[in-house]
C-alpha cells in the first residue's frame, strides 16, 4: 500500500476545485483548458482556468483527472496554489510545490506532481497561442517510446529535480517504467546534465570573479558554496540517503552539517572531504577548508 | 484493528481457527524435529505424516507423492528446474503469457541459460487455443507448465485436455494449481498432470507452507540440496507448525469444496448487480470456465487505484490490475494479454470471496461500489471511448512485452 499523507488523502476523499470552467463570454473573462496525459498511460489531467485578460490573472481554476489517488490530489492542490496568481507568476509552480503542498508524495507518485505542472503550462500555453510543438517534444529525441517521453522533458526534471538515478526519472516522468530498453539512455542524460550544469557552475565563478577582478566577496562567496552545494553536491548524497546543509563560512572556513544516513556514516569524514572540500575547492577557491559541525 | 470486508481471497486468506488451533502445540509443547530417533521427536515425524496423508487426499494423490515446500514461488521454481533436470536432452518450454511470475520470471531466465520457450496467447476471454498449443510442441519439447486457474480473472484452462497433448510429445506438465486447490475438486489419480503446485496460505493455512505433488515415476531432483528430508527431494527441517497447518486446512477444504455453491452465488449476485446498477463496466475473462469465487471487472473511464483506495475507506478490501497498483508502471500482463482495452484495463477491480464471505458483505459493497464508481466519473474527463481521448494510442493493448 502507498504510504500517503493524510493531505493526499484528504484532497483525494473530498477534492476542491472539481469540474469544469463553461465559457460564459463575459466580457474581459477567458476560459482555457489545458490536458497532459491519456487514458492509454494510466492518467490524464484536464486542468481550467477562468483568466481577467486585463490584468493576466488566474480567478479560478478546476480539473478533471483520470487517475489514481495521488493523481487527484495533485490536481486539487495545483488548482488551490495557482487561484488568484498572475500567469507570470503561476508559471514558477514547479512540481515541487505540489508535492510539498501535499505534505510529500511517495517517490514512485512524483509523476502525478509533474503532470500538474505540465498540464498548467500546456493551458497557460494555449491561452497566449503559443502552439503546443514549440513547448512540448520540441528539440530532442523521443527517449522512452513506452510512455512518449522526448529528451528535454527528461533533462528538465533532472534539473529541476537534481535526480541521480534513472530510476529516479522513472518515477518522475515514467520515462523507462515500461520495456526499461531506454534505462541507459536516461542514465546517459542524467551524466550529461550534471557535467553541463557544472559547466555552467564554473562559468558562474568565473563571471563573477571577471567582472569583479578582485576575490568574491563573503556574500558572493557563500552564494557560490550554495550553489555548489545544492547543484553538484547534496544529489550524490542524497541518492545515498544522506544529505548536508551549509552551517556558516568564516572567512575561508566552511562548516557543513552531516544529515541521514552521512550523519552516522563511518566514511563521513572521507564524504567531508572528497565528496565536499574537494568539489568546492575546485570549483570555488583552492584555500577553502570544510568541517563538520 | 480495524474490521473488514474481505474480498481480496485471491491475494491470501484468513488462517482459519481450527487450523490455528491444530497448529499451536506445535509451536508449544511438540517442538521436537520429526527426524530423531527419540519418541518426542518421533510423535512429531507421526504427525507430519497424517498432514501429508490430509493433503495428499485433498487432490488425491498418494502420500508418497507429497513434497512439502515453504511457498507456491518454491513449488513452481523447483517443479520446472527438476522437469528439466530429468531431460536434460530436451530444450523447449512451452507456457502461457499469463502465468503468475513465479513461473513467468523462472522461463524468463531460463531463456537465458539456451532454453526455447513458447508463450501460448490467451483471446480475449483469457482463454488459450489448444491448437497452439498442439503446433508448439515438438519432440524437443521437455517441459509444458500452464496454471491451472488464474489469480487474476479466475478463468480455468482445460487442464486434461492441455494433458493429452503434451502426453503425446512425451514432455512433463507441471501445473501451477495455487488458486484451484480448495476450489475446484482434484484428482490426481485420474488426471494427465505430473508436477502440481499448491500454496497453503490461498485455503486458509497460513503463508510459508506448500506442497509440490510430484507423480510417482517422475524424476526429480531436488532444488534445495541437503539432508534427506522429504525423501532427498527437499532438504532442510520441515516446518512442523505449518505442514501440521495445512494437513489440517487440506482436510477442511474437503468440506467446503463441497459446499462451493455458496460462494458462487455471492459472486454472480455480486457480479450481475453490478453489471446491471453501474453503466460502462463488464466482465473480464471466460464467465463460463472460472473459479467460483472470482471476478475481474473493468470499470471504464476510472482508474482501479482510486476506487481501491475508495472501497478502502469503507473497509473493503480487493484488488486491481491498474498501474498504479502493480508496482511498476504498466498494468498488469494477464489483461494486456488478453488485449482489454485501455478504457477498461486500468479501471480492473478484481473481488475474490471465500466460504467466510456473507450475504450483508456483498450487500454492503452493492450498496457503495455505484456511489464511488460515481464519483470519480465525475471528477473524470473521460466519458466515452472516443478516440482522440486515446490520443493515438490504439484501443487495443499491443501485447504483454514478453
Amino acid at each position: 500500500m502507498w504510504d500517503y499523507t493524510d493531505k493526499v488523502m484528504e484532497l483525494f476523499y473530498n477534492p476542491k476545485n472539481q469540474g469544469l470552467l463553461e465559457d460564459n463570454q463575459e466580457p474581459g473573462i477567458a476560459v482555457v483548458f489545458g490536458e497532459v496525459g491519456s487514458i492509454a498511460c494510466g492518467d490524464a489531467l484536464r486542468l481550467h482556468l477562468k483568466i481577467d485578460v486585463d490584468n493576466d490573472k488566474i480567478l479560478d481554476a478546476r480539473f478533471q483527472t483520470f487517475g489514481c489517488t495521488s493523481a487527484i490530489a495533485s490536481s486539487s492542490a495545483l488548482t488551490e496554489l495557482i487561484k488568484g496568481l498572475t500567469l507570470n507568476a503561476a508559471l514558477q509552480v514547479t512540481n515541487k510545490d505540489i508535492a510539498e503542498y501535499l505534505g510529500g508524495l511517495p517517490e514512485a507518485k512524483m509523476h502525478c506532481s509533474v503532470m500538474g505542472q505540465e498540464a498548467l503550462e500546456a493551458a497557460i500555453f494555449k491561452y497566449r497561442g503559443i502552439p503546443i510543438a514549440v513547448h512540448e517534444e520540441d528539440e530532442g529525441a523521443l527517449i522512452c517510446s513506452c510512455f512518449g517521453i522526448s529528451e528535454s522533458k527528461i533533462r528538465r526534471v533532472i534539473q529541476e529535480n537534481n535526480l541521480a538515478t534513472a530510476e529516479q526519472v522513472t518515477s518522475y516522468v515514467k520515462a523507462g517504467g515500461g520495456c526499461g530498453s531506454c534505462l541507459a539512455n536516461i542514465d546517459d542524460l542524467i551524466a550529461a546534465v550534471t557535467k553541463e550544469s557544472a559547466l555552467n557552475i564554473a562559468t558562474d565563478i568565473a563571471t563573477a570573479q571577471e567582472q569583479l577582478q578582485r576575490p568574491l566577496t563573503t556574500v558572493q562567496k557563500i552564494a557560490l558554496i550554495q550553489k555548489v552545494l545544492d547543484e553538484e553536491v547534496r544529489p550524490l548524497l542524497i541518492a545515498d540517503g544522506g544529505d548536508v546543509e551549509l552551517y556558516d563560512v568564516e572567512g575561508d572556513r566552511v562548516q557543513v552539517a552531516l544529515q541521514g544516513a552521512c550523519g552516522s556514516c563511518s566514511s563521513s569524514t572521507a564524504t567531508l572531504k572528497v565528496a565536499i572540500e574537494a568539489k568546492l575547492q575546485e570549483r570555488i577557491s583552492q584555500k577553502l577548508l570544510v568541517e563538520a559541525v | 484493528m480495524q474490521t473488514c470486508i474481505y474480498l481480496d481471497n485471491n491475494a491470501t486468506t484468513k488462517v482459519d481457527p481450527e487450523v490455528v488451533e491444530a497448529m499451536l502445540p506445535y509451536l508449544t509443547q511438540y517442538y521436537g524435529n520429526p527426524s530423531s530417533m527419540h519418541t518426542f521427536g518421533g510423535q512429531v515425524g507421526k504427525a507430519v505424516k497424517q498432514a501429508r496423508q490430509q493433503v495428499a487426499t485433498l487432490i488425491g494423490a498418494d502420500d508418497s507423492e507429497i513434497v512439502f515446500t515453504s511457498c507456491g514461488t518454491e513449488g513452481n521454481n523447483a517443479a520446472i528446474r527438476a522437469a528439466l533436470q530429468a531431460q536434460p536432452e530436451k530444450r523447449h518450454i512451452v507456457t502461457t503469457q499469463v502465468e503468475h511470475p513465479a513461473v513467468l520470471n523462472v522461463c524468463k531466465q531460463l531463456e537465458t541459460q539456451g532454453y526455447t520457450v513458447t508463450y501460448l496467447s490467451v483471446n480475449r476471454q483469457g482463454q488459450i487455443d489448444l491448437d497452439e498449443l498442439e503446433a508448439s510442441m515438438t519432440g524437443n519439447t521437455a517441459l509444458a507448465t500452464i496454471m491451472y486457474a488464474n489469480n487474476e480473472t479466475g478463468v480455468v484452462f482445460p487442464i486434461e485436455q492441455i494433458g493429452l497433448r503434451v502426453k503425446e510429445y512425451g514432455a512433463i506438465l507441471h501445473v501451477d494449481a495455487v488458486q484451484a486447490v480448495g476450489k475446484v475438486p482434484l484428482n490426481m489419480k485420474t488426471s494427465t498432470v505430473d508436477l502440481l503446485t499448491l500454496s497453503g496460505h490461498k485455503l486458509h493455512a497460513p503463508k510459508g507452507i506448500g506442497a509440490l505433488y510430484v507423480r510417482r515415476g517422475v524424476r526429480f531432483r531436488p532444488l534445495l540440496v541437503g539432508g534427506h528430508q522429504e525423501r532427498g527431494r527437499r532438504a532442510g527441517t520441515e516446518n512442523v507448525p505449518g505442514i501440521i497447518a495445512l494437513g489440517k486446512a487440506a482436510e477442511l477444504a474437503q468440506t467446503y469444496i463441497k459446499d462451493v455453491k455458496h460462494e458462487k452465488q455471492l459472486r454472480d449476485r455480486l457480479e450481475k448487480t453490478l453489471l446491471e446498477t453501474i453503466p460502462n463496466c463488464e466482465v473480464n475473462g471466460d464467465r463460463k470456465n472460472r473459479l467460483p469465487n472470482t471476478t475481474n471487472i473493468g470499470f471504464k473511464y476510472i482508474e482501479g487505484e482510486a476506487i481501491l483506495l475508495s472501497l478502502n475507506q469503507y473497509g473493503i478490501c480487493a484488488s486491481s490490475g491498474s498501474a498504479c497498483t502493480s508496482g511498476s508502471l504498466e498494468p498488469s500482463h494477464v489483461l494486456r494479454a488478453m488485449s482489454l482495452p485501455y478504457t477498461t484495463l486500468h479501471g480492473s477491480i478484481r473481488f475474490s470471496l471465500s466460504h467466510y464471505t456473507t450475504a450483508d458483505e456483498i450487500d454492503r459493497v452493492l450498496e457503495v461500489m455505484p456511489l464511488i464508481v460515481e464519483r470519480l466519473r465525475v471528477l473524470s474527463p473521460f466519458n466515452n471511448d472516443q478516440a482522440d481521448w486515446l490520443q493515438g494510442r490504439e484501443v487495443l493493448a499491443v501485447g504483454n512485452g514478453l
